[in-house]
């Protein structure tokens, strides 16, 4: 199977959407004439023309607006956010408008519009610009959000994203664009990922690691290391976190008896705590021990390369927390 | 009122305990479920917690005492209460001889003796525990019932504990303050519960920590010293009522066959000669081999009897038996028809390791659906062997003779090794019992086929 880029996927995502309805397009900053900041809408414009890959002004409450309004007769948005941390500034599109209108108007306007880009901290970008923001999309009705690992969730989540009558946060790894992984090469239906259903990215016996996003590659991480020690720990990535798929994660645990919980977010009401209310909810008889979460400390990010390391989850805090569950510490 | 205050069983199998510590000291006032004292039973250290309000009036024994069950050991009451009677009347009852720790009836007037309350532990998952008795005239006897307190256990311990028949108060818990967690029950699974009750017990020599056991346990002595009672550890009760269980609801009957032992010794030395360094195949491993084999050729003895129908297995998963101090276990080596020698005599001797150290998993030693015992080492000729239910057959092996054979209608020396085979009569006939055991004999004549 051929080995792609997490961002060569999202492309062809796209492209082949675009190529198999006439009313998906694409909207956002320099995503056009200059293929996108982070390149994921690549050739896009040569291949498809101005009518739908629409480079807009730098002006998020309104390009994002003017998608909502375009879902509401009938067309497919995809809105790009250069960063989701500009997406802050149209959370009132996002939140009051796309997320309420099918409610609000009784079911007579879907909102099959796509909020796109890449999430996350990165590297020495400072406080504005390295956050994870899923949390808060996460906890409002009416938004699905969607948290890709690799290129081949990535590929298969974002169509149906564009697919889904409903308008759905598709958060990107900011970090994870040029990670690689085998992805087929058929037709427009192959490789379709359901949203709200979740993937086992290692199957384990003796713990449950719970990760999304850029958190699935350091438990893959930790537990090699773990696994040099003799334990076995099972890596759960949820992919969706709105709607979770519950069953995934209680099975999980309800096999190995122990849960940690790792994202890059913060701690307080981090989206963590909703799995670990969840875990505990369906899986109390079979818990050996508390369930751990792992977060990043509960400040804005530093700039400071040493200190932007510290704030993050580590694979060594992940081996910690692993330990703590089992008692081995 | 003042009362006295008697040392609590703090292990089902305590009958007495050292007071290691006092945590709190005379005129301390003191709240139901106060720690007041660590005592080392016969299991582990215990936390002995106060039921009642009250002060401290007086500590009737050292840090460092030996004291009986239900032995006084302190007087709680309220500040300034005069204790004189009560201090005389808790060293009468300290001094009755060590045959007290029966029920000592409570004088009729003075305060009694009042069980503490046993360690932190929860009723039995099996029989809920009674609300405690009355708390005057409790004689020693009701010290042993257990009191509903919390046992701190997580929640996949205090499942595990329900499923596999242990109780928790029986646990020292080994996670964050005191927590008993899921290894603490797999831990007691492979001492205490699961033990593998098939063959007859092939006793060891007493071991230091049996003789531990028993001088610590204070092994009853009859006043001529004509005999003396070693208190049975869980483990040999355990035994006790499930072979007792088996021989009498099982029936047994057995099936004996020679089996000429030449070609498989000649195989074995040829094997051997191959490995060199990398190891050695048993005799043993060639049974356990031919065992899973045969049940496949004859898969209607890899069963078991349940009642209204005959569960045949899809699995071929042998039981070793191993002989541990005190008792012993049946490890499992599991899909045995599908290994290779060489893996199942190292899987084999992994399992017999462990095991007389006590350090199988729960799922290591669970599971078997048929037994192989081996006494041919220890020079048994031929035995018959106790079923290890659910499993309808177990195989006894004996040991290889040199014999005198006709061959040709000439007398030879030979090599002949018995095998009695146990089978339950509700699901293998004799007819098929023979059946495998031509399977198995056929296969052990000619060995070649194992490596098939």
């Amino acid at each position: 199977m051929p080995v792609i880029t997490y961002r060569e996927a999202l492309n062809r995502a796209m492209r082949e959407e675009m190529i198999r309805d006439p009313n998906v397009f694409v909207m956002g900053e320099e995503v056009g004439h200059y293929n996108g900041a982070y390149k994921v809408t690549q050739g896009l414009l040569q291949d498809f023309s101005e009518r739908r890959v629409i480079d807009a002004p730098i002006a998020e409450m309104g390009f994002a607006g003017i998608g909502v309004g375009a879902a509401m007769v009938g067309l497919r948005p995809i809105i790009e956010f250069m960063t989701f941390n500009f997406s802050l500034v149209a959370i009132d599109q996002i939140v009051n408008n796309a997320a309420k209108i099918y409610q609000m108007s009784a079911g007579q306007f879907h909102i099959p519009i796509v909020f796109r880009g890449p999430s996350g901290p990165a590297v020495q970008v400072g406080s504005q610009h390295s956050q994870a923001l899923e949390s808060m999309y996460a906890h409002v009705p009416g938004l699905k959000v969607v948290m890709p690992s690799t290129a081949l969730d990535a590929k298969g989540l974002l169509k149906s994203a564009i697919r889904d009558d409903n308008p759905v946060v598709f958060m990107e790894g900011e970090t994870l664009y040029n990670t690689t992984w085998e992805v087929p090469d058929g037709g427009p239906d192959d490789g379709l990922i359901p949203i709200g259903v979740g993937d086992i990215k290692r199957v384990g016996a003796d713990i449950t690691l719970v990760a999304w996003s850029k958190m699935v590659w350091t438990c893959l991480d930790a537990a090699r290391v773990l696994a040099e020690e003799g334990i076995d720990c099972e890596v759960v990535d949820p992919r969706t976190l709105r709607p979770l798929d519950v069953d995934i994660i209680v099975n999980s645990v309800k096999k190995t008896g122990r849960c940690v919980i790792v994202e890059i977010g913060w701690p307080v009401a981090g989206f963590g705590a909703e799995v670990a209310y969840q875990v505990q909810r369906h899986c109390l008889d079979a818990l050996d021990a508390p369930i751990e979460r792992v977060c990043s400390d509960d400040v804005p990010m530093p700039y400071a390369k040493n200190l932007e390391d510290e704030v993050q989850p580590q694979i060594k805090d992940v081996v910690a927390a692993v330990k703590r569950a089992l008692y081995l510490e | 009122m003042a009362q006295i205050i008697g040392l609590p069983k703090l292990s089902p199998t305590m009958e007495e305990g050292v007071l290691v510590r006092w945590t709190k000291k005379e005129g301390d006032k003191v709240s139901p479920g106060d720690l007041i004292a660590e005592v080392e039973t016969d299991k582990a250290n215990m936390d002995f917690n106060v039921e009642d309000d009250g002060v401290l009036l007086k500590l009737l024994v050292k840090e460092g005492d030996t004291v009986r069950l239900g032995a006084p050991v302190l007087i709680l009451g309220k500040a300034g209460e005069d204790i004189t009677a009560l201090v005389a009347q808790a060293a009468a009852l300290a001094a009755q001889p060590a045959a007290a720790s029966a029920p000592v009836p409570a004088p009729k007037e003075a305060p009694a003796v009042v069980a503490a309350k046993p360690a932190p532990v929860k009723p039995t998952p099996v029989a809920p525990a009674p609300k405690p008795a009355a708390k005057v005239a409790a004689p020693a006897a009701k010290v042993a019932a257990p009191v509903g307190d919390k046992v701190l256990a997580s929640p996949l311990a205090k499942s595990l504990a329900i499923e596999l028949g242990i109780d928790l108060r029986t646990l020292t818990g080994s996670g964050p303050g005191g927590r008993i967690v899921e290894r603490d029950v797999r831990a007691a699974v492979i001492s205490d519960e699961q033990v593998a009750l098939d063959t007859p017990v092939v006793e060891a020599e007493p071991t230091s920590s049996e003789t531990a056991i028993a001088v610590r346990a204070k092994p009853a002595v009859d006043g001529t010293g004509a005999y003396e009672d070693f208190p049975a550890s869980n483990m040999r009760k355990r035994i006790a009522a499930r072979l007792t269980e088996a021989k009498r609801d099982v029936p047994h009957f057995y099936l004996q066959r020679q089996i000429d032992a030449a070609p498989l010794l000649a195989f074995r030395e040829r094997l051997n000669a191959l490995l060199g360094d990398r190891g050695k195949v048993s005799v043993n491993d060639l049974v356990v081999k031919a065992v899973a084999l045969a049940l496949r050729r004859v898969p209607e003895c890899n069963a078991s009897w349940e009642g209204d129908a005959i569960r045949r297995y899809h699995g071929v998963h042998v039981g070793i038996a191993v002989a541990i101090d005190d008792g012993l276990v049946t490890p499992v080596v599991r899909d045995a028809d599908q290994k290779g020698l060489g893996s199942i005599s190292a899987e084999v001797r992994d399992l017999a390791d462990r095991a007389k150290r006590k350090g199988l998993k729960g799922h290591e030693i669970t599971g078997s659906t048929f037994t192989v015992s081996n006494l041919g080492m220890l020079g048994i000729e031929r035995f018959t062997a106790i079923l290890n239910p659910p499993e309808a057959g177990i195989l006894a092996v004996g040991a290889v003779l040199d014999v005198p054979v006709v061959k040709d209608g000439q007398v030879v020396a030979g090599k002949r090794m018995t095998v009695s085979m146990s089978c339950d009569h509700r699901v293998i006939d004799g007819a098929l019992g023979a059946r495998w055991l031509i399977a198995f004999a056929d296969l052990l004549e000619h060995p070649e086929s194992l490596a098939l």
